[in-house]
C-alpha cells in the first residue's frame, strides 16, 4: 500500500504501536506463554494429585512415540486423503461458481457456505445417522454389492474420511473461488485463440493462476483435519482415533498432563514444519 | 434458406464457421456445472436431514430413525433439559468474545494496512500462527496456562479461549476490507482540509464498516459452533456444542435438530438480505 508522502508525516510515529499493542499483548499472553507452558509441561514428572515438577525429561517424546506414534500416521494419512478428495470436490464447485453462474454467482457462494452453518457437532451426528448399519444408504450400496470395509459404512475408516472432507470444504471452496474470480477470462481467451485445446488452456493457464487458492484451501483444509477428533468419535471404530482423540482423553480424563503436552507440542512443531515446507515449495507467502 | 433468418441469427450463423466445431454433447460441454451440482447436493444432504428430524417423533434414543411427524420439537424447543441453557450461555459467550475479537482486531488491521512501521513481519507471523495451529494444540495449551496459574475454568475462560482464536480472522477480514478501499478517497478528504481524526470518522470507518460487521459476524459464528477448544477450557460449563457432545453419548433430543435448523435458516435468510441490501446500495 503506497501511503502519500503527507499523511506519512502528519500521522504520529507511535500511532500504528498503539494500534497494536493491545491485540498483540493478548496474543502473547494468551497464544505464545500458553505454547511456552505446554512445552514445558511436557517435560515434567509428577502425577496430578502431588503437582509436576521440571525434569526435563526428553524421554517422554520418545516414550510418547511408541504408545502413539500410529495415531500420528493415521490422522496425517486421513487429513492428507480428506484434503485430496476435498479438492477434488471444490474445485470444480468453485470454476462453476466464478465462471458459469453469471448473474448467479453470489446467491451460489451464499448456498455452499450456508450448510456449514448448521451446529459442527449436528451435522456430523446427520452423518452418523446417515451412514448407520439400517440407513437406506447402506442398504443401498449394499444391494449393488458395492465394495464395503466388513460390509458396513459407520465406524469404519471410509466414514472418518468422509466427515473430514465434507466438514472443512467451505475451507476449501472459499479461498479457491477467490482465486479464480481474479483471473481474467481474457487471459484464458487468449489462450484458445493461441489454439490451446480448452484442456490445455486449463492446464497451462487456468489452474497456475489458481495456485494460491490451491494453496491455501488445502493448508486450512489439512490442519483443522488433522487435529480434529469429533469426526473419529462419531463415525469411526475404536480403530480409527486420531491424535486429537489422544490428547482429549489424556488431559480430560487420564489427567496424564506430560504425555498428553507431549502429544499436543509434537502435533504442532508437525505441522507448522509441514506448513513452512508447503509455502516454501509452493512458493506462496501472501496467504494472510 | 439464409434469406428466411432474422439479422441475428443469420449474425450467428455467419459467426459459427469461426469459432471450433460445436459437435460435443449437452453433457460433455455442462460436465463442471453437472458437477456442481452434484457437489451441491452432497452439501446439502446433511442439513436435509437435519431439517427433516426437526420433525420426527423419535423411537429410539438417538433420534436416528423415522416414526412419525410432529411439530413438537418445534413448540417445545426448551423442553429438554440443558438445550435453553447452554444456547443462551452459547450466545453470551459469542457475544462477549466477538466483541473483544473485533475490537481488538479491527485495531490491529488497521495499523497493518495503513501504517508503515518496524516489526511488521513479526506482528503478520503472529496473525498467521493461531490460523495454522490446530484447535487442539490451542485448546489444551490454553489449558496448561489455567493450570498452571490455578484459574478456574468456566465461563470467563472459555470467553478468552473464543478471543485469542477469533482476533487473527478479523485481523485477516478487516484488512482485506481496507485494502480494497480506494485511498484517494481519503487523500480527497484531506485536501478538503479534513484532519486525520476527521478523514478516519467520516470517510474511512464507514467504508470500511462492512467489513468489520463480516468479521464480527465471522467471529461470532466460530465463536458459537466450535466444540473442541471449548472443551479444554470449559471445566464444568456447557455451552451449546458441549450439550450435544454429553448429548451424543446418552440420548439426543430431537430439539438439538430445531436448534440446527434454526441456525441453518437465519444464517441463510441473513446473508440473502445482506445481498438484497449490498446490490441496492450498488445500484
Amino acid at each position: 500500500m503506497e501511503l502519500p508522502k503527507g499523511r506519512a508525516r502528519r500521522g504520529s510515529r507511535s500511532l500504528p504501536y498503539v494500534l497494536l499493542s493491545p491485540g498483540m499483548l493478548w496474543l502473547v499472553i494468551f497464544f505464545l506463554v500458553p505454547m511456552a507452558t505446554l512445552a514445558a509441561l511436557s517435560l515434567q514428572t509428577g502425577d496430578y494429585e502431588q503437582g509436576f515438577t521440571l525434569t526435563w525429561n526428553w524421554h517422554i517424546y520418545s516414550e510418547m512415540w511408541t504408545r502413539y506414534g500410529h495415531h500420528f500416521i493415521r490422522s496425517f494419512s486421513y487429513a492428507f486423503v480428506a484434503t485430496v478428495a476435498a479438492l477434488v470436490i471444490a474445485y470444480p464447485l468453485a470454476y462453476a461458481i466464478a465462471f458459469k453462474a453469471g448473474r448467479w454467482k453470489n446467491l451460489l457462494l451464499v448456498l455452499v457456505i450456508a450448510p456449514f452453518f448448521t451446529s459442527f457437532l449436528v451435522r456430523t451426528l446427520a452423518w452418523q445417522a446417515i451412514l448407520a448399519d439400517n440407513g437406506w444408504v447402506t442398504s443401498t450400496l449394499r444391494s449393488l454389492h458395492f465394495p464395503m470395509q466388513d460390509g458396513r459404512l459407520l465406524n469404519t475408516s471410509f466414514a472418518v474420511i468422509c466427515g473430514l472432507t465434507y466438514n472443512f470444504l467451505p475451507f476449501m471452496v472459499l479461498p479457491l473461488y477467490a482465486s479464480l474470480e481474479r483471473i481474467d477470462p481474457r487471459v484464458v481467451e487468449a489462450a484458445s485463440d493461441l489454439y490451446a485445446r480448452p484442456i490445455t488452456a486449463f492446464r497451462r493457464v487456468t489452474f497456475p493462476l489458481s495456485l494460491p487458492g490451491v494453496v491455501a484451501g488445502t493448508l486450512l483444509t489439512f490442519i483443522p483435519a488433522a487435529g480434529d477428533y469429533v469426526n473419529a468419535t462419531f463415525l469411526g471404530s475404536p480403530q480409527d482415533q486420531m491424535v486429537g482423540n489422544v490428547v482429549d482423553k489424556q488431559f480430560l480424563v487420564s489427567n496424564d498432563y506430560p504425555i498428553a503436552s507431549a502429544l499436543s507440542m509434537t502435533m504442532l512443531v508437525a505441522i507448522l514444519i509441514l506448513v513452512s515446507l508447503y509455502i516454501r515449495r509452493a512458493g506462496t507467502e501472501e496467504i494472510v | 434458406m439464409a434469406t428466411t433468418l432474422s439479422r441475428p441469427a443469420a449474425r450467428a450463423a455467419s459467426a459459427a464457421p469461426a469459432r471450433r466445431p460445436r459437435r460435443q454433447s449437452w453433457l460433455r460441454r455442462h460436465v463442471v456445472q453437472i458437477f456442481a451440482a452434484v457437489a451441491l447436493l452432497y452439501m446439502f444432504l446433511p442439513v436435509a436431514y437435519v431439517i427433516a428430524f426437526s420433525f420426527n417423533n423419535p423411537s429410539d434414543r438417538y433420534n436416528s430413525t423415522w416414526n412419525s411427524f410432529t411439530f413438537s420439537n418445534w413448540t417445545d424447543v426448551c423442553g429438554p433439559a440443558g438445550v435453553c441453557d447452554s444456547l443462551k450461555l452459547s450466545l453470551e459467550i459469542g457475544a462477549l468474545a466477538t466483541l473483544g475479537a473485533t475490537v481488538l482486531g479491527t485495531l490491529i488491521a488497521f495499523a497493518l494496512a495503513r501504517r508503515r512501521f518496524g516489526g511488521r513481519a513479526t506482528t503478520n507471523l503472529l496473525i498467521f500462527l493461531p490460523m495454522a495451529t490446530p484447535e487442539v494444540v490451542m485448546g489444551s495449551s490454553l489449558l496448561t496456562l489455567f493450570v498452571n496459574l490455578q484459574v478456574p475454568l468456566g465461563f470467563w475462560t472459555i470467553v478468552i479461549a473464543h478471543i485469542t482464536f477469533d482476533i487473527s480472522f478479523v485481523v485477516v477480514t478487516v484488512k482485506a476490507r481496507l485494502q480494497g478501499l480506494d485511498s484517494r478517497l481519503e487523500q480527497a478528504a484531506m485536501d478538503l482540509y479534513a484532519n486525520e481524526w476527521q478523514t478516519f470518522r467520516r470517510i474511512t470507518f464507514p467504508l470500511v464498516f462492512p467489513g468489520i460487521l463480516g468479521a464480527a459476524l465471522l467471529a461470532f459464528s466460530l465463536s458459537f459452533d466450535d466444540f473442541i477448544i471449548t472443551n479444554f477450557n470449559s471445566g464444568q460449563t456447557v455451552t451449546f456444542p458441549m450439550f450435544v457432545w454429553g448429548a451424543s453419548l446418552r440420548s439426543i433430543p430431537p430439539q438439538v435438530n430445531v436448534v440446527g435448523s434454526i441456525m441453518f435458516v437465519a444464517s441463510l435468510g441473513l446473508a440473502l438480505v445482506g445481498q438484497v441490501f449490498y446490490r441496492r446500495r450498488r445500484a
